[in-house]
């Protein structure tokens, strides 16, 4: 992970905000929430796009962090449950560190749950904005510790579920422990005579 | 020793040791400790004199075996449905009603009757049987509503073994909808009918039993016709769904896994992660997941290896850089923190100051929050950062805004939830966003009242469902202090709320929304201004809250 643009002393907050197509702006007042962005402390940057995590709207971000010498990114846009490894990967791309990208949830906490108050959704929407801003101003870069992960997989319940997932992995050259509380594999199904669709032998 | 096979429903009868089923895997012996009498000469001894191979090991124990893995993928499956509880239906009265899974030993050639099919009470073959479909299904009052999905299939494939078996054999299916949506599955829905099963559309109210011939006589109304319907059977099939494991809950909690309403274990996105459970390294698939078929199952069980595949070939994961640190000058060397980590990630000796072990760090904040001298920076979600939250948020008309806390995993995730299914509520609210719920700590929902919060919300995840294994016992804690501290300012308590939202409860996180909303209504101007001034901080009493400046600096080199 490199740093650039961090230390000249200076926050330079580029806010993105995202229609969604229809999903957001069909109820959210995005003009209003730019705005109002706009007005926001250390705030020298506000891009309206149609889709922030299409390639267009990424490479706006990207473009703004460079020319812009931006050093913080607020994209307003969907949950961070979603997108923020997409977001945080395409600030990285542009030269910052992903720690200083935030994120602020228009669609799932606002636009998708206040279809019919425009005016309310739009209220919140501003202050969600100001919300993560106001954070992004205190981010600071961070470094991720990597460590190994062991090479074994533990399969819980030996049903033909648990069964085919351990034989594939197996055969993908895996370490595989299954654990079965019956005495015997099989699960339900071997307590089946014929299954549908195809009316053979369960075992 | 004669106790009911398990495995043939107890349609016949087991010793103490014995094999599952002919084609068991591993196909050995077992003795059943529960039955066994013992290795006493006088009681009995018997399996120890007749094995040449001394096999036999009375003194056998569970062992415990530690293995370490890397990720782990869940296939618990589901239980069948038990219609015990059901009454109107006679399962445990009527001896020829019987369930679809004994309906499965009864036809099978390894099953007790070595697949003639005969009905319990006389050992005759009958000739006129009925299906009911939906027991223990998309019943709310047994707290089933969810459709089981397999006992539509099942059914139409019980009643072509059936005509194939005996062509004699008249079936009849009594039915709501019949869910038949997969490949060639309306083609033998087809088929069943054109060999001669009746559809009735309607669910039995009552079977009753004729004493004599110990036939079965089912009253219906027939939705289709409008008209009441009585059958005279002389078997009676149960087509029962599924439900969740005994185990799930255990599971879940071991593995912090969360459940939806139905019970099964929830995937961390409906659409685009449908195999990941939210908690990294752990993968679901099968019946536990939610009520699938075979080649279902087998499919998510493809996905799934191949998602923990995939992480094992990557060697090596990266952990989100959101742990803590220990400002050794403010550190009182009090050890508060290690106290309350639930990871025993922070290292102290009596009056030592307190480090951390970053790789142990999970990252809930417990710590942080709990400490009284702001000498515990939690990275990624410092002090700063949210207190200029809770100020941002609450800068203009705080009067009218529901404030609310929300942990990433649970409560938050629940609100996604409610997003994606579009569940409405007043738009009052504003979120913010903390790892685990232990991150609030008591100065931040105090300072939400400072800045005029009519209402303040510290939600997180349910208890057994906590991400950090328990951490969201402190949150308890603290707010059980805050609503005494509340309370003797004169401030009522209940304007802090606390609330379990599941990541897959939408309509708890709409409905909690709704409530705090009409909360927000009763709370007065003259109450928001008496919270402000008697919560007043005490100067100098925690630096950590002090109304800090943002540093824009590169960051110290970290190794
Ligand atoms: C009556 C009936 C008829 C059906 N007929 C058909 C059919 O004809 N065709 C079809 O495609 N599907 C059919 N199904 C569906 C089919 O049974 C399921 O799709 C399949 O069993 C799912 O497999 P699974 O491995 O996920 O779960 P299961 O079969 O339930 O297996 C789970 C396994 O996990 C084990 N386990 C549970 N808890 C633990 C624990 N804590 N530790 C270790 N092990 C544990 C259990 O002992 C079990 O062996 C039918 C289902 C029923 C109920
Ligand atoms: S699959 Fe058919 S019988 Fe089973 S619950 Fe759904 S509708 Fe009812």
């Amino acid at each position: 992970m490199t740093t650039t643009h961090s230390n000249d002393g200076e926050l330079r907050i580029g806010v993105f905000v995202c229609d969604c197509g229809l999903n957001i702006a069909g109820t959210v007042d995005c003009a209003a929430v730019a705005a109002h962005a706009a007005t926001l402390p250390d705030v020298v940057c506000v891009v309206r796009n149609k889709y922030t995590c299409a390639d267009p709207g990424q490479n706006e971000i990207k473009n703004a962090v460079r020319e812009q010498r931006l050093n913080r990114v607020v994209v307003a846009s969907c949950t961070p449950r979603q997108h923020e490894p997409t977001f945080r990967q395409c600030v990285l791309g542009a030269g910052l560190n992903p720690y200083l990208m935030e994120m602020a949830n228009l669609r799932e906490h606002c636009s998708w749950v206040h279809p019919g108050d425009r005016e309310g959704a739009t209220r919140k929407a501003k202050d969600l904005v100001a919300s993560a801003v106001a954070r992004a101003r205190f981010l600071q870069p961070q470094e991720e510790l990597a460590v190994p992960v062991t090479k074994r997989v533990l399969v819980i319940g030996g049903g033909v579920t648990g069964i085919e997932a351990a034989l594939q992995l197996a055969d993908a050259g895996h370490k595989v422990t299954l654990v079965e509380k019956q005495a015997s594999i099989g699960g339900i199904m071997a307590q089946l005579d014929k299954n549908y669709p195809t009316m053979d032998c369960s075992i | 020793m004669v106790r009911p096979d398990e495995f043939q429903m107890g349609l016949s009868s087991r010793k103490a040791i014995y094999i599952q089923f002919p084609q068991a895997v591993p196909c050995s012996y077992i003795l059943n400790m529960d039955d066994c009498l013992g290795n006493n000469p006088i009681a009995c001894g018997k399996c120890a004199d007749a094995c040449d191979k001394r096999a036999i090991n009375y003194d056998d124990r569970d062992q415990i075996i530690t293995r370490e893995v890397g990720a782990v993928v869940v296939a618990i499956g589901l239980d069948v449905y038990d219609p015990t509880e059901l009454d109107e239906y006679g399962y445990t009265r009527f001896e020829n009603v019987i369930s679809s899974m004994e309906f499965e030993r009864l036809i099978c050639a390894g099953g007790p009757t070595g697949g003639h099919f005969v009905r319990p009470s006389d050992q005759e073959r009958p000739t006129r049987i009925g299906f009911i479909q939906c027991v223990g299904s998309r019943n709310p009052k047994v707290g089933r509503p969810y459709c089981s999905n397999i006992c539509c299939m099942n059914t139409i494939k019980d009643t072509l073994l059936l005509a194939d078996h005996y062509p004699d054999v008249a079936n009849v299916v009594f039915y709501q909808d019949i869910r038949a949506v997969g490949k060639s599955f309306e083609d033998m829905f087809q088929r069943s009918k054109e060999a001669g099963t009746r559809y009735v559309r309607g669910l039995p109210g009552e079977i009753e039993e004729d004493p004599e011939t110990r036939n079965l006589v089912v009253t219906v109304e027939n939705t289709t016709s409008g008209k009441l319907e009585r059958h005279e059977l002389e078997m009676v099939v149960l087509s029962v769904g599924v439900q969740p494991a005994k185990d799930m809950s255990r599971i879940a909690s071991m593995l912090t896994l969360s459940r939806t309403s139905d019970g099964f274990f929830m995937e961390s996105h409906p659409k685009l992660k449908p195999v990941d459970a939210p908690t990294r390294g752990v993968f679901l698939a099968g019946f536990c997941e939610s009520p699938k078929d075979i080649k279902d199952s087998v499919c998510q069980a493809g996905a799934a290896a191949s998602r923990a595949g995939a992480l094992l070939n990557a060697g090596q994961i990266t952990i989100e850089a959101i742990t803590s640190r220990v400002d050794e000058v403010a550190c009182t060397r009090c050890g508060v923190c290690a106290k309350v980590c639930p990871y025993g990630a922070i290292v102290w000796k009596k009056g030592e100051v307190a480090s951390v072990v970053e790789a142990a760090c999970a990252g809930c904040g417990s710590c942080s929050a709990s400490c009284q001298f702001g000498a515990i920076t939690m990275r990624h979600f410092t002090d700063e950062q949210i207190l200029a939250q809770v100020h941002a948020v609450l800068a203009e008309d705080p009067q009218d805004k529901v404030f609310a806390f929300a942990c990433n995993w649970c409560s938050y995730a629940g609100g996604d939830m409610a997003g994606i299914s579009r569940m409405t509520y007043p738009a009052s609210n504003r979120v913010v966003r903390t790892m685990c719920s232990a991150r609030v700590s008591e100065e931040m929902v105090l300072e939400a009242f400072r800045c005029g919060a009519p209402v303040v919300l510290v939600s997180g995840c349910h208890f057994a469902d906590c991400h950090y294994i328990n951490a969201n016992r402190q949150t308890v804690q603290r707010v059980h202090k805050l609503w005494d501290k509340l309370e003797k300012a004169g401030v009522r308590p209940e304007r802090l709320q606390l609330e379990w939202i599941s990541a897959a409860e939408g309509q708890k996180f709409a409905k909690v929304m709704r409530q705090l909303e009409e909360l927000r209504g009763t709370v007065t101007r003259d109450e928001i201004e008496h919270a402000r001034e008697a919560l007043k901080a005490k100067p100098g009493k925690r630096p950590g809250v002090r109304a800090a400046e943002p540093v824009v600096e590169a960051p110290a080199a970290q190794t």
